[in-house]
C-alpha cells in the first residue's frame, strides 16, 4: 500500500509542478541557478568518467577479439555502439542519480527540515512549482551533457586503442563510421530526455515529502538514489524493447 | 480580526483540537500559551491554512477561509506574515534578498522601490548594516529580526509567530517581544504569537488564550493571569520558582 501511495503522490506532485507558476522574473533566476548546479557542475565528472570508461570498453573489446578472422575495425564499431546506445545515456544517468539526485534530495529535504518550505507555503507560493519546475527545465539540457559523454567516450576509446597499440588509428576511425544507423541517436536521446525527467522529479519527490530531521535527509538521499536508479533501469528496458526490437 | 469558531482537528485516531472558539483582535498582541503537546502548533498551522480543520470555521475580517477557492486562499496567504520558530530564512539568499523575497513574488515594484522598502524595514528591526550577510553568518537574535522584517515587508494584515523567543537569551527575547508589539501597534495588524515563555506573557500579553489538551481552558490578559484561580493556568504559570516568588510578592502586596 505504501508503494501505491508513493506512486500516487509522485504523480500528484508532477501535476502540481505545472499549476500556479512562479513569477517569471523569479523563475528565470532559479532556472539559471539550477543549470549551473545540475548541468555545468557535472561536466567535469561526466567528462572524466566518459573518457576513461570509453577507453576501457575499447581495451576489453580488443582483448576479447582474438580470432584473426574478425576485422580490427569491429573494435571501433563496438565501442561506438556501446557508448551511444547504453554507456552514455544509461550508465551516466545512474551516476547522475547519485550526484545530482542526492544534491536535489538533500537541498529540498534540508529546506523541509528547516521550515523553509512551510515559509513558501505560508506566503501563498506553490512550493512544488518553485522548487521542482526549475530543476525540470534545467535538466532538459541534460542531452547536452550526454552528447559530450558520447564524444569523449569514443575519443577515450581512440586514445586507448592507439596508445595501447590494440588497433591502428585508421582501423578505429573506420570502425566508428561503419554501419551507422541515425535512428540509434534518436533512440539514445529519447532515453536521455526520459531519464532527465526522472532525475529531476524522483529526487525532488523524496526531498519534498521527507519527514524528520538531519538523519532522515541522509536516508531520503539514499532512498532517492535507489529508486531513481531502479526507475532508470526499468524504463531503459521498456524503451529498448519498444524502440529497437 | 480573526474569528475562530469551534475548530476540531484530528490526525488518525488522535484528536488534537477539540472545539476551540475565540476572537483575535486587530492591533493587539494575542498570545496562545500552553504546555508542550497542548495543540498550540496545530492550532497556529490551522489558522495559517497549512492544516484544514475537520470541523468549524476560521473567519478573517469577515471572510470564511473554507469558502475561498485555492487561488483566493493563496491571495489571502500573501497577506499573512509568519515568523517561524527556527526563523526559516532561505539560506542561499543574503539577508536583504530574504527580506526582498515577498516583494519580488507579490508586487510589481521597481528594483529601487523594493530596495528602499527593504532598507526601511531592516532599519525598523535595527539591522541597517546586515544587508549582505548570509543567514548562517547572523546570530539567533539577528535571524529572528530578519524573519520579522521578511514577515512585515509586504505590509501583512495578519502576523503569526511560532515561539519567536525560543533559543534566545532573556535580553534578546525581550527585544524581540517588544519589537513584535511595537510593529503590531504601528501597522495595526492582527498578531498571534504561540509561546510558552512567561516573560513574553508578562511583557506583551494583551490577550492570552491558554490551551490544554486541545481545548481552550482560559482566556484573559497579562493583567489578570496572575489572579486567576483556574488550576491549570496557575499550575502552568507558577511552574517555575521565579513565578512562585512573583505570586508571593503579589499576595504580600494584597495583604
Amino acid at each position: 500500500m505504501s508503494y501505491l501511495h508513493n506512486i500516487g503522490q509522485y504523480f500528484l506532485m508532477i501535476k502540481e509542478m505545472f499549476r500556479k507558476p512562479t513569477k517569471w522574473s523569479v523563475m528565470r533566476h532559479l532556472i539559471f541557478k539550477d543549470i549551473d548546479d545540475l548541468i555545468i557542475n557535472s561536466l567535469g565528472i561526466v567528462a572524466f568518467i566518459a573518457f576513461f570508461v570509453g577507453g576501457v570498453v575499447t581495451i576489453q573489446t580488443a582483448l576479447n577479439m582474438t580470432s584473426p578472422l574478425i576485422p580490427k575495425t569491429l573494435v571501433g564499431f563496438a565501442t561506438r555502439q556501446s557508448v551511444i546506445l547504453e554507456f552514455a545515456p544509461t550508465f551516466i544517468s545512474i551516476i547522475m542519480a547519485g550526484k545530482v539526485g542526492s544534491f536535489i534530495t538533500s537541498s529540498i529535504g534540508t529546506m523541509r527540515v528547516t521550515e523553509q518550505i512551510d515559509a513558501l507555503e505560508v506566503m501563498g507560493i506553490n512550493a512544488i512549482n518553485y522548487l521542482v519546475f526549475p530543476k525540470f527545465v534545467a535538466l532538459m539540457l541534460y542531452p547536452f551533457l550526454i552528447s559530450i559523454a558520447m564524444f569523449l567516450g569514443i575519443l577515450g576509446g581512440l586514445a586507448a586503442s592507439v596508445i595501447g597499440g590494440f588497433v591502428s588509428l585508421d582501423d578505429y576511425i573506420a570502425g566508428i563510421q561503419m554501419d551507422f544507423i541515425p535512428f540509434h541517436m534518436t533512440y539514445a536521446f529519447i532515453k536521455t530526455f526520459v531519464f532527465a525527467f526522472l532525475l529531476a522529479t524522483i529526487p525532488s519527490y523524496y526531498g519534498y515529502y521527507m519527514k524528520g530531521g538531519a538523519l532522515e535527509v541522509g536516508k531520503a538521499s539514499t532512498t532517492s538514489f535507489v529508486w531513481t536508479s531502479v526507475a532508470i533501469i526499468l524504463l531503459n528496458y521498456i524503451l529498448t524493447q519498444m524502440m529497437l526490437s | 480580526m480573526i474569528e475562530v469558531n469551534n475548530i476540531h482537528k484530528s490526525f488518525g485516531d488522535s484528536e488534537i483540537l477539540k472545539g476551540i472558539s475565540t476572537k483575535f483582535e486587530k492591533g493587539k498582541t494575542n498570545l496562545v500559551i500552553g504546555q508542550s503537546g497542548s495543540g498550540k502548533t496545530v492550532f497556529l498551522k490551522t489558522l495559517l491554512g497549512l492544516f484544514t480543520p475537520d470541523q468549524g470555521s476560521i473567519i478573517y475580517d469577515g471572510t470564511d477561509y473554507s469558502d475561498l477557492t485555492p487561488d483566493e486562499k493563496s491571495d489571502l496567504r500573501s497577506k499573512m506574515g509568519m515568523v517561524f520558530q527556527g526563523s526559516a530564512l532561505f539560506d542561499s539568499m543574503t539577508i536583504a534578498e530574504n527580506v526582498k523575497f515577498p516583494l519580488r513574488m507579490f508586487t510589481k515594484q521597481s528594483k529601487s522601490e523594493m530596495n528602499d522598502r527593504v532598507d526601511l524595514v531592516l532599519k525598523r528591526v535595527n539591522l541597517d548594516d546586515a544587508h549582505n550577510k548570509l543567514p548562517s553568518e547572523a546570530s539567533g537574535g539577528m535571524q529572528k529580526r530578519v524573519a520579522i522584517a521578511r514577515a512585515i515587508v509586504n505590509q501583512p494584515r495578519y502576523l503569526f509567530c511560532d515561539e519567536p523567543n525560543s533559543g534566545l537569551d532573556p535580553r534578546t527575547a525581550t527585544v524581540i517581544d517588544n519589537l513584535i508589539q511595537e510593529i503590531t501597534h504601528e501597522y495595526d495588524i492582527t498578531t498571534i504569537i504561540n509561546t510558552h515563555d512567561m516573560n513574553s506573557v508578562m511583557e506583551i500579553g494583551e490577550k492570552i488564550i491558554f490551551l490544554k489538551d486541545g481545548l481552550k481552558e482560559w482566556e484573559g490578559s497579562n493583567k489578570n493571569i496572575f489572579k486567576t484561580d483556574n488550576e491549570a493556568v496557575t499550575d502552568f504559570v507558577y511552574s517555575s520558582d521565579l513565578f512562585k516568588r512573583v505570586q508571593k510578592m503579589y499576595l504580600d502586596e494584597d495583604q
